[in-house]
């Protein structure tokens, strides 16, 4: 198969370019942030810090990474235990119901993302949660809801449900069976569900866009508006941390995902 | 077990099936039942075009997706483990990183003064800089790097599963490598193209961040049709309609799709 025939020679040029196009903009960020010119020059005239000290002495922007934090944060909390239990039963019960019940949990990935922020915000707009802290919290949790769901189903599939029968038989209720047996050993995939549940909620934008306002407006939001109005290097200094940040959590979420496999 | 799942079906209830469910009321309620709101969506030129050109631009990234993604998996397919991952990990690479963090990037290298401008200038190879973004252009360059994961991990998924021993069978016949390739590969891969075109138009119809911060206010896609109709006009029927018309296009293709592939297929790659 490793012929260097001209069509493998073409498979790999194209491969490759393709895989630049997809990585160039990944790392293009981080040189920007470290440059000191006011205005896109390439190669950047010299090395400097200002972007990110200008981030770091902002208090609009460190409020915005603070209510991004916080969100993110909560939303974990909140989600990944929904979103255990949820997994747990869809996994055990043998309902017929249960198979609706899980496609209704993926919906979020489905409709489209504008769709659920415009409906939220006539929601909110009802009962008062607009521009709220919990309002924002809750958005994430249930976008936030499928990845803990999808993961963790993915980590029962490797579990062997009689080992919970025989903890029950040995006189555990089937709480602390659950606790003893089936957690230790799903845990990394609820782990790596956590993660990106937090990564989620640390990147969206649409929902925030509708809904925040006031003091709670998390990083992205304020992202968005600034983009749409000039190419601060202030956002490649936050993109470069923002970036850092998902890919130590992706890192992470894959180590434990492979230690169970 | 139902009291298990209750809290996280409660969460979705009241945080998707609600406000959809209201989008859709309000689309046709207002101060009584009325179809208006549909009638404009249906003929009003700006609605109209709109929408065919979310449908042009999403039919466009899919196919051009799959011409880039094809090759990729293909390689992918093809390699020794360890390079394989290698370039699985550089395809989900950019996945995790901001859909905003990205739009920015391609701000800094599409835009006048850009970094692609500037080193083409540099070669002497224009004199005037190129309108590469704020145009169509730019959203569709910017919308395939974001959907092209979720191209090449169906295709991979399902070229991983054809076996080899069909590829040698039609090369101990005798046939050519490419005529294997058309005849045996291309084929057993289908369910994959399927599953990869699904997901990238799909998503693509739902773009908001992408062509509006690339597409310089001149490439309105549908959804931000229903933000400007929210946010600027406070046309909230109107909106409405716009989205429950986007919804059900989106459910339409999904439902279409299950006909040909089960839709775990697509979903399940993330």
């Amino acid at each position: 198969m490793m012929r260097a025939s001209p069509a493998r020679i073409a498979l790999y040029v194209i491969s490759t370019l393709v895989l630049v196009y997809l990585i160039l903009p990944v790392l293009i960020i981080a040189p920007i942030s470290f440059s000191s010119a006011r205005f896109l020059t390439f190669p950047p005239p010299s090395f400097s810090l200002r972007w990110y000290q200008q981030y770091f002495a902002n208090p609009a922007w460190m409020q915005a990474t603070q209510v991004t934090l916080t969100v993110a944060f909560l939303t974990v909390l909140i989600a990944t235990p929904c979103g255990v239990a949820a997994a747990y039963a869809i996994s055990q019960s043998k309902l017929r119901i249960m198979r609706v019940i899980h496609m209704a949990l993926l919906l979020p990935l489905v409709v489209p993302i504008i769709i659920t922020a415009v409906g939220i915000f006539f929601v909110y707009a009802k009962v008062g949660l607009v521009a709220t802290m919990p309002g924002l919290v809750l958005a994430n949790v249930m976008l936030g809801l499928p990845y803990v769901v999808i993961s963790v189903l993915a980590g029962m599939q490797s579990f062997d449900p009689a080992q919970e029968m025989v903890a029950r038989s040995l006189g555990m209720n089937r709480l602390r069976s659950f606790f003893a047996v089936t957690l230790p050993q799903i845990k990394s995939s609820v782990v790596a569900g956590g993660i990106f549940a937090f990564i989620s909620a640390m990147d969206e934008t649409i929902v925030a866009l509708f809904i925040s306002g006031g003091q709670y407006q998390p990083l992205t939001k304020r992202m968005f508006t600034a983009l749409r109005d000039e190419i601060d290097p202030t956002i490649a200094a936050i993109s470069t941390l923002m970036t850092a940040a998902s890919f130590l959590l992706v890192l992470a979420a894959s180590a434990r995902q492979k230690k169970t496999g | 077990m139902l009291a298990l799942v209750s809290p996280a079906l409660l969460v979705i209830l009241a945080l998707i099936v609600l406000p959809v469910g209201w989008l859709a009321w309000q689309s046709i309620y207002h101060d009584g039942f009325t179809l208006e709101n549909y009638r404009r969506v249906f003929t009003e030129d700006i609605y109209w075009r709109s929408f065919a050109l979310t449908f042009e631009i999403s039919l466009a990234v899919t196919v051009i997706a799959l011409l880039l993604g094809y090759p990729v998996a293909y390689l992918a397919n093809s390699v020794p483990k360890g390079w394989s991952i290698l370039i699985l990990s550089l395809v989900v690479l950019p996945f995790w990183t901001s859909v905003l963090v990205r739009a920015y990037a391609w701000l800094a290298l599409l835009q006048r003064t850009g970094v692609i401008n500037q080193l083409l200038r540099y070669l002497d190879v224009i004199s005037e800089p190129l309108a590469l973004v704020h145009n169509t252009f730019g959203t569709v360059v910017a919308t395939v790097h974001i959907l092209l994961p979720f191209m090449v991990l169906p295709l991979y998924a399902t070229m991983q599963k054809i076996p080899g021993d069909l590829m040698q069978a039609g090369a101990s016949l005798g046939a050519s490598p490419s005529l294997t390739f058309f005849r045996v590969f291309l084929p057993l891969s289908l369910p994959g193209v399927l599953a990869g075109c699904t997901m990238v138009f799909v998503l693509c119809l739902g773009f908001y961040i992408t062509p509006e911060l690339l597409g310089g206010g001149r490439t309105v896609m549908v959804s931000m049709l229903v933000s400007r109709n929210v946010e600027l006009y406070n046309q909230f029927g109107a909106a409405s309609a716009v989205a429950v018309v986007l919804l059900l296009s989106v459910l339409a293709i999904f439902f279409v799709v299950s006909r040909f592939i089960s839709l775990d297929r697509v979903l399940g790659q993330k």
